[in-house]
């Protein structure tokens, strides 16, 4: 059952990131995003991380990828990527080099075992409790607490970056025909 | 416990979903879809983190996680109104057309 479960969600998973590549139209590839972010939830779920894959449904597939719809919508975004390639040899430069990578990555992690069973030095999964959450929330407000203090600060700066970035633009140059002066 | 997917199996897919990120990045040249593809490579690097958390039997990886995410969301906000702000003035998002610094 566990392979059932491994191996559609990651044909679903692969399916969804060549998708997100390959599709023309932006719109098509954020909701092949989508798709490859439920699968990577429901992969996380099944290696008992229950929080993080609630996170990574809330936070990635909602929020992201309606705000992704959202500024394509805005944008009007529907016009076709211009195919010509200005610099030939990027394309198979690209390819090749990420064959490369992929090949050293296997190589990487097949031919070592990192998983050596060493101790947990912030603590166990504790599965069986309520699903990581306590175990997750006590390593995150002791061990981690000045990580989740600065992240705080970040996602304020991020904030006032986006408002200062979208409003300053419009008043300099004015709104284009069609969209609501704010 | 019964024939458990081992971890190399997800470091393989976690592996293949970042190379399919990166040539995507490398590839594409609308903006947007380029956003996607690091989301795609944020992804399979939270995918290794979480598959070393059940390997290691360490909470700490999915903490990692957790952070890893919020940094994503902030990336996504910030990009995409520089993007919002790039197409205000050109009308354009593709990548080879940004090349001047100048607004």
């Amino acid at each position: 059952m566990d392979y059932v479960i491994f191996f559609a969600c990651a044909a679903a998973v692969l399916v969804g990131a060549f998708g997100v590549v390959l599709a023309r139209n932006p719109v098509h590839s954020a909701l092949w995003l989508l798709l490859t972010l439920v699968s990577v939830a429901v992969l996380f779920l099944q290696l008992e991380a229950a929080l993080v894959a609630a996170i990574q449904i809330v936070v990635y597939a909602s929020a992201i990828v309606v705000l992704f719809l959202f500024v394509i919508t805005l944008l009007g975004v529907d016009q076709h990527e211009s195919l010509a390639e200005t610099r030939p040899f990027q394309r198979p430069a690209a390819i090749v080099l990420g064959a490369l990578l992929f090949v050293s990555i296997l190589v990487l992690v097949h031919g070592n075992r990192w998983d050596t069973g060493a101790h947990s030095t912030r603590g166990a999964l504790d599965p069986a409790r309520t699903g990581n959450v306590t175990a997750l929330a006590k390593s995150l407000f002791t061990d981690f607490i000045w990580a989740f203090e600065i992240t705080a600060v970040l996602l304020v700066i991020a904030v006032v970056g986006g408002v200062v970035l979208a409003r300053r633009s419009g008043q300099r140059t004015g709104a284009p025909a069609g969209e609501p002066q704010s | 416990m019964i024939a458990w997917v081992t971890p190399t199996y997800y470091l393989t897919l976690a592996a293949a979903l970042f190379v399919i990120g990166a040539v995507g990045l490398l590839v594409r040249k609308n903006t947007l879809v380029m956003f996607m593809c690091i989301e795609l490579m944020l992804n399979a690097a939270n995918l290794t983190f979480v598959s070393y958390a059940r390997a290691l039997n360490d909470i700490s990886g999915q903490v990692i996680v957790f952070f890893t995410l919020v940094v994503a969301a902030a990336e996504v906000a910030v990009g995409l109104a520089i993007i919002v702000a790039i197409f205000r003035r050109r009308q354009d998002v593709t990548a080879d057309d940004i090349d001047i610094l100048k607004g």
